[in-house]
């Protein structure tokens, strides 16, 4: 006997078929047929349907549910994972998922591997490792502006004015979490530069210092 | 009286016979006249000992007899002995005392043997004190005690005296203290606890007391200087005379004791008067050169643990000071010339540092015995100073431009081979001291090249052995290139022999021109832009012929030519007279065009020979603008401008045949700094990968420090640069961080 479908369990059985079906269905809504996927467009056609901005953290926040691998496309099977787990299958449950996706995204256990990702995803060209100093500022300011406001600001003015780096890696990125969540700001008490900080932290530290004296 | 062998002796009977003989002993020891033992009276006295101790029970009066000896002593030393102390005083008090103990000794050794039947049976099998050990102790109970305090004060006193000056009776204080050395029977308690504590305390006081007397404070530098050495002088004379004491009279064991004693009181106490005060201390030894009061200053802390530590301690910043007064000096004067750096002054810089070097290295063997510590300090004083810039170059090019002053051909330096030697033997010692090696090996590669290259080495020996000596430093690797040069050198006559033979061995090849070429191999020389110059048809020719010669030697190599490097010899055919030039390459090319044309604009040239702009105006400024103008430029301004044109001098003449005109050097600094830092990318990344393939999982602080360790030898690798090149291989994927701590990394394989 299958089970009454509630907001919180997976679907099964019938209501699971039937939800499947409807999730796809509204895949093909946005679909680009040519290649199959929904594209940039599509995105943004689902975006004005969700009533967000393209440029909206809870859009990157969706794709890292559905760990989209190429940004600004969707797959099916992506699409598919997506939704099943927000168990959403019509744009206006997607819509009202949204808050609760982003609870669940700043989690501090979900966030680490949601900032990792949100680099990744800017990856665009196949065997690139490292991101514009521009891209990551504009990144910086959507994943961790409302969390970090005072260091994320500071540090992008850094990161516009210096020119020792042109690009971001991965481990610097990852780097800047950390920063902002164990170093105590503005002062940075308790930073440590011999420790293994990433140099480009090391040189915004003593920029800040410089600055303020 | 007669013995009967038979007969039993009763206790009364033979103890009366024994004190007639303890009697008999006693006016003898009282020096009275009395006839000495004979063997009979010490044959009977001992067998009525014997017997006495041998008869069977109730007679066996073993036990009375050694109850009786130790009377014997007791009785005679209350009644005689103690009395005749008592009424004596200080010193006479000591006499009679000697003279008492050594009785004493006496009576103890004769009454010893006369009883010595109960040393052997009774006594061992009663686990009893021995006899002698017995007549000890009753000279120690009864008399040693009562009178050592006195006897001990009495020492002391004579001690104080003998410290002040006055003559004293050694040999009654050393019979004296044996006394309480003997007293103690094997242990030194009675020594320590009775004698030498007070004795160590009264020269304690004595001491602090003289000190204070001798210590001047706040007076005026001079005096305080005088009365500092003086001091040092007196607190040696003092522990000598204290040593000499133990050597006379005092126990071996005080010494040690005493010697602390009196250091800490002298030296320890006032330590800081001595060696921290800026007008009586170290620092105003060193200052006016002070050598014996040094070398005795170092003789008197040696001995005090840690003495050393602060002495070694002003040493290291005296000559620190001294070194960066010398610094200053040369930035000074630097800083009042306006020309050009790398001069003489910066010359005198080096060669004073090095007399520095040679001052205070004398210091070291002479006043501080080539002790450790100041060595240590020597080399962290220089190495503070020696790494400082001076007028804009560093100290690793400093070093470099004064070897090839004393290395190449009318250098400032005109000295003997042996001055030679010994001062390139000091330059390389001074090397050492700097953190920057790469940047001097480089400095002096591109020096060197210069020096071979343009024929303007004075001494090929000379340039061997300062390689030798360099190699014996700083290792092998260090010179490698270095020695490839030299012998690129030698390889090169060779071969050039060898051209020789090619050219007449194909009389129809022929360069129409004296040809030399120079093969040197690219990995030992420092790199050269080569550039596209058009060459002249002449010299084209040349080096065509050339590349066919090379080719039957090797087929395997490239050949790159460097113009830049090449010398001209070319007569120029003035109106007045024919004047041989030497030019280099590049000045040859553009004369030569002025064979086929009278006049050239500077992009004419430019076109014609495809230099590059800072080229060009170099070499065309040196043939119209410099001392010799083989060319007019027009404008006769004092540069050249691209604007410009220039005609031949046919006017121009020198009362010389021939003369040279060089190319002034470009400033080789700003390259020479470029390559080494990148030299020190590769270095510092072969290191980490290196030192991460090994040990597979390191923690950040310490793979700095292995890194920084491993490339010292070289250079001090910048903090930063470290981490910068860390993060080079983690994109490279060599290494990654630990997930769980970021402070660790892994080799990835």
């Amino acid at each position: 006997m299958p089970r009454a479908s509630s907001k919180k369990g997976p679907a099964t059985g019938k209501a699971a078929t039937k939800e499947l079906e409807r999730i796809d269905q509204l895949f093909y809504s946005y679909v680009n047929n040519s290649c199959g996927m929904i594209d940039p467009e599509g995105i943004e056609s689902l975006c004005s349907d969700l009533e967000v901005d393209h440029t909206d953290v809870r859009i990157l926040m969706l794709a890292w549910k559905m760990q989209a691998e190429k940004q600004g496309y969707f797959t099916l099977e992506e699409w598919r994972r997506g939704l099943k787990a927000l168990r959403a299958d019509t744009t206006a449950k997607l819509k009202k998922a949204l808050p609760d996706l982003e609870k669940e995204v700043r989690r501090q256990s979900n966030f680490v591997d949601f900032y990792s990702y949100a680099f990744r995803y800017c990856l665009t060209e196949e065997k690139q490792k490292s991101i514009d100093i521009e891209s990551i500022c504009e990144l910086l300011d959507l994943v961790l502006g409302s969390q970090f406001r005072a260091q994320v600001d500071s540090f992008v003015q850094y990161l516009r004015m210096q020119i020792d780096y042109k690009v971001i890696n991965m481990d610097q990125w990852m780097g800047f979490y950390r920063f902002c969540n164990e170093i105590s700001f503005p002062d940075f008490s308790n930073y440590d530069a011999e420790l293994a900080w990433p140099l480009i932290l090391d040189n915004f530290v003593e920029w800040v210092r410089a600055k303020r004296s | 009286m007669t013995m009967s062998q038979m007969k039993t002796i009763e206790l009364e009977e033979g103890w009366s016979f024994m004190q007639s003989g303890i009697r008999k002993l006693i006016r003898i020891l009282e020096g009275e006249p009395e006839p000495q033992f004979s063997s009979d009276d010490y044959i009977m006295l001992y067998t009525t000992i014997y017997n006495m101790c041998t008869q069977k029970p109730p007679h066996d009066y073993s036990q009375q007899l050694y109850d009786k000896y130790k009377e014997a002593f007791e009785e005679y030393i209350s009644s005689t002995v103690l009395p005749s102390l008592r009424d004596k005083h200080d010193e006479f008090m000591l006499t009679e005392l000697v003279k008492r103990w050594l009785n004493h000794k006496i009576m103890v050794r004769w009454l010893s043997r006369f009883f010595h039947y109960l040393d052997r049976y009774f006594i061992s099998r009663r686990s009893l004190p021995g006899l002698n050990e017995v007549g000890l102790t009753c000279f120690r109970d009864m008399i040693y005690q009562e009178v050592k305090h006195k006897a001990r004060d009495a020492v002391i006193a004579l001690i104080d005296r003998e410290r002040e000056g006055e003559q004293i009776n050694r040999a009654l204080l050393k019979n004296i203290l044996d006394i309480f050395v003997e007293i103690g029977m094997g242990q030194m308690d009675y020594y320590e606890n009775d004698f030498e504590d007070n004795m160590l305390k009264d020269s304690a006081a004595y001491y602090s007391r003289k000190a204070l007397n001798w210590i001047v404070e706040d007076s005026c530098p001079d005096y305080m200087l005088k009365a500092s050495l003086f001091y040092l002088y007196y607190a040696e004379e003092c522990l000598r005379k204290e040593k000499d004491r133990v050597a006379h009279y005092l126990h071996s064991s005080s010494e040690p004791k005493l010697l602390e004693n009196v250091q800490t009181q002298l030296l320890v106490i006032h330590s800081s008067q001595l060696l921290e005060k800026e007008h009586s201390g170290c620092r105003a030894l060193l200052r006016d050169d002070k050598v014996e009061d040094l070398s005795r200053m170092y003789r008197l802390f040696f001995k005090i643990p840690k003495g050393l530590d602060p002495v070694a301690n002003i040493f290291k910043q005296h000559v620190t000071a001294e070194g960066i007064a010398l610094v200053q000096q040369a930035e000074d004067a630097a800083s009042n010339r306006a020309d050009k750096e790398g001069g003489p002054q910066e010359q005198a810089f080096v060669r004073k540092v090095i007399e520095l070097h040679d001052k205070y290295m004398v210091y070291v063997s002479d006043c501080f015995s080539n002790h450790s510590l100041f060595h240590k300090a020597m080399k962290e004083a220089f190495e503070v100073f020696c790494n400082k810039v001076v007028a804009g170059c560093s100290s690793a090019e400093l070093l470099a431009s004064f070897c090839d002053n004393i290395l190449k051909k009318g250098g400032s330096e005109k000295l003997s081979d042996e001055a030679i030697e010994e001062t390139l033997d000091k330059v390389v010692k001074l090397l050492a001291y700097i953190s920057d090696k790469d940047l001097f090996a480089e400095f002096y590669r591109k020096k060197l090249s210069r020096r071979l290259l343009f024929d303007k080495s004075a001494n090929d020996d000379h340039e061997r052995l300062i390689l030798t000596k360099l190699k014996q430093q700083c290792g092998a690797q260090f010179t490698s290139k270095m020695e490839g040069m030299v012998t690129d050198l030698t390889l090169a006559k060779e071969n050039q022999t060898n051209f020789q033979e090619y050219l007449s061995g194909n009389p129809n090849i022929s360069p129409g021109i004296e040809l030399t070429v120079t093969v040197l191999t690219t990995g030992y020389w420092p790199s050269y832009k080569s550039s596209e110059l058009s060459l002249p048809i002449e010299m084209e020719k040349c080096v065509e012929i050339f590349k066919c010669f090379y080719q039957t030697k090797t087929k395997h190599r490239k050949l790159t030519w460097i113009y830049s490097l090449g010398t001209c010899n070319m007569i120029a055919k003035f109106d007045s007279k024919p004047i041989e030039l030497i030019v280099g390459t590049y000045q040859a090319a553009a004369l030569l065009l002025f064979n086929t044309s009278n006049k050239l604009s500077y992009s004419e040239i430019k076109t014609q020979l495809n230099l590059a702009d800072d080229d060009l105006v170099r070499l065309l400024h040196s043939l119209s603008c410099a001392k010799y103008k083989i060319l007019i430029k027009e404008p006769n301004s004092r540069t050249v401008s691209t604007t410009d044109s220039f005609e031949f001098n046919s006017k121009f003449t020198d009362r010389m045949r021939r003369i040279r005109i060089p190319l002034p050097p470009v400033d080789e600094r700003k390259k020479v700094v470029e390559d080494v830092d990148k030299d020190r990318r590769y270095a510092i990344d072969a290191s980490i990968v290196r030192i991460m393939k090994s040990r597979k999982v390191l923690g950040h602080q310490q793979l700095v420090m292995e890194c920084v360790e491993q490339l010292s030898r070289m250079f001090k690798p910048d903090f930063k640069a470290i981490k910068k090149r860390i993060e080079d291989l983690i994109t490279r994927d060599y290494l990654e961080r630990d997930k769980e701590n970021p402070n660790l990394f892994k080799y990835l394989a």
